[in-house]
């Protein structure tokens, strides 16, 4: 099992959830996170005096999946999020030990 | 303007004397109430009010920090409150009350002594009436000078700063241009507050600003909590503004109609110049720079109002539009103090500029009180600059005194820096603006 973390521009994620959903990817996390690569932040401007804002707003989605499908699901995202243009986000994938559901007690690749 | 029969004595070529006499005569000749006039001014006195706590509250509540927005409004409404209390028992009096040696009024404390059936000579209105539009400029002349210090002042400093402030402060002022004091004598034109209410809290706030000191962050980002809040504020700043200025003419005739068309003009064309020259300048069509425009055009044509045409207010729109962008974006960054909300960089600029432009601009054929530099009378530009010195001389020292006083009453003027930093919402109030779950 992988866990596939993916920050992305915020107004991307309709788009990712419905090339996952394509998937069978059955189920993810979202957060709304904020930070900065090489986009860095943008300025503002009040009256003359102009501010950085150095975190700008992400969305971070959270997927785990069986190995096998981990190629599939990147490209899918990559495909589904890009822009083409600076902060078009990042993704990290990592691997996961275990995995339970909760309710019925279920282990590993029968619990994602 | 208030008192039509002083002012137009010193046009006059008659004596001090004689105008006395016409005075006296007026007062003695029955008075009987204009029913449309008292309409006119009970609804323009409630649209002065909304300026306050709602229109000024909000302006300056958008452009502090969330964690100072309801501190910020609660400067605006307890100013406003606490004005109309000291106004109704001493402020009217020392301001409109009978006139001594041209310094100062008084007849009687609490209102006493003025029945519902007394009439002011200007307007035919009840004199309570008078006296109640007259406490809502008092209320937004103190609040508009808590912009220069928000985010660092103690709440209680505040409130009794604005009490002795109105009695010590606004109250002779306003009796000098408006009550029969000296600068009525002089002639200084001032239709609906350039010098009393414009000048004098821009002035007021950079005093205050200059003695209470930068905020800890003065410098940082410092990210205006909502512009959508500013804009809403300045909008309805610009609705009250129409009693404010028409009002003023304290009747439903022709130079009211006039001095509302030109407020309205005034502001537009402010609007359009401050967000021109700020897209020169910053590459940016700011909403906050449209709303700061809207102000600054409805404070220069503040004092001209009843006095100008409506080419006259477009000009002096423009020139207000420009000049407080420069007062915000130059003056404040060149010498380094912290008017936090711009109170003089927009109320004291503009209210000079509209002070000095009332004298040039003044047109005889809008109103016979007043005839400008363009109509043959160079010396009311004079007699306008003598006023904007007065008031700031005045102001200057007066607020300073005033504002230690209250700084001494409270053991002393700023929060501490811990509570500066946590933001006067809490510490004040202990309530938060928005509780977004």
């Amino acid at each position: 099992m992988k866990k596939i973390e993916s920050i992305i521009k915020p107004f991307k994620l309709e788009d990712v959830k419905d090339a996952l959903a394509e998937l069978d990817i059955t189920g993810m996390t979202v957060s709304e996170v904020k930070g900065y690569g090489r986009q860095q932040g943008h300025s503002e401007l009040y009256r003359g005096a102009e501010y950085v804002v150095d975190f700008l707003p992400k969305i971070k989605i959270e997927v785990v999946v069986v190995d096998e499908l981990v190629d599939k699901v990147i490209e899918v995202i990559v495909k589904s999020a890009r822009t083409g243009k600076i902060g078009d986000g990042k993704i990290f994938v990592s691997d996961v030990e275990k995995s339970v559901r909760i309710r019925t007690g279920e282990m590993d690749n029968e619990a994602i | 303007m208030r008192n039509k029969l002083l002012a137009l004595a010193t046009l006059l070529p008659v004596s001090i004397f004689a105008a006395e006499e016409a005075a006296a005569e007026a007062a003695e000749k029955v008075l009987t109430l204009d029913v449309g006039n008292t309409a006119w001014v009970l609804t323009a006195t409630a649209l002065v009010m909304l300026m306050t706590p709602a229109g000024l509250a909000l302006f300056y509540g958008g452009m502090s920090r969330s964690k100072n927005l309801l501190n910020t409004i609660a400067m605006s409404v307890m100013g406003y409150i606490v004005a109309s209390i000291v106004w109704v028992i001493a402020g009217y009096t020392l301001a409109f009350g009978t006139d001594i040696n041209g310094v100062i009024g008084f007849d009687s404390l609490f209102m006493s002594g003025i029945k519902v059936t007394d009439i002011w000579a200007t307007g035919n209105i009840p004199v309570l009436l008078f006296a109640a539009f007259q406490m809502t400029f008092a209320g937004i002349t103190v609040a508009l000078a808590s912009g220069a210090i928000i985010e660092r002042l103690k709440f209680s400093t505040w409130m009794i700063f604005a009490a002795i402030w109105v009695l010590v402060v606004y109250a002779p002022i306003a009796h000098w241009v408006w009550g029969g004091g000296f600068l009525s004598t002089l002639g200084v034109l001032d239709f609906a507050g350039g010098t009393v209410v414009h000048i004098n809290a821009g002035v007021a706030g950079l005093v205050m600003c200059l003695m209470l000191g930068k905020r800890a962050d003065f410098g940082k980002a410092m990210f205006p909590s909502s512009v959508t809040l500013t804009v809403l504020g300045a909008s309805l700043l610009w609705f009250g503004w129409f009693g404010f200025n028409a009002g003023s003419e304290l009747g439903a005739d022709g130079i009211a109609a006039s001095a509302f068309l030109v407020t309205n003009t005034a502001a537009a064309i402010a609007a359009l110049a401050w967000m021109l020259v700020e897209y020169v300048t910053y590459k940016k069509f700011t909403l906050l720079g449209i709303a700061s425009g809207i102000v600054a055009g409805l404070v220069a044509i503040t004092p001209a109002a009843g006095f100008v045409d409506t080419s006259a207010a477009l000009i002096i729109g423009a020139i207000a539009g420009i000049v407080a962008f420069y007062g915000v974006n130059g003056l404040k960054k060149a010498l380094k103090y912290d008017d936090s909300l711009d109170a003089f960089g927009i109320h004291g600029i503009a209210g000079i500029w509209g002070a000095l432009a009332t004298g040039i601009f003044a047109n005889p054929e809008v109103n016979e009180l007043g005839k400008g530099l363009l109509y043959g009378n160079p010396d009311q530009v004079l007699i306008q600059v003598e006023g904007i010195v007065v008031t700031i001389v005045y102001t200057a020292i007066a607020t300073a005194i005033v504002f230690k006083i209250a700084s001494i009453l409270t053991a002393g003027a700023r929060v501490e820096a811990d509570e500066e930093s946590q933001g006067l919402d809490e510490v004040a109030h202990g309530e938060k603006s928005f509780n977004i779950r």
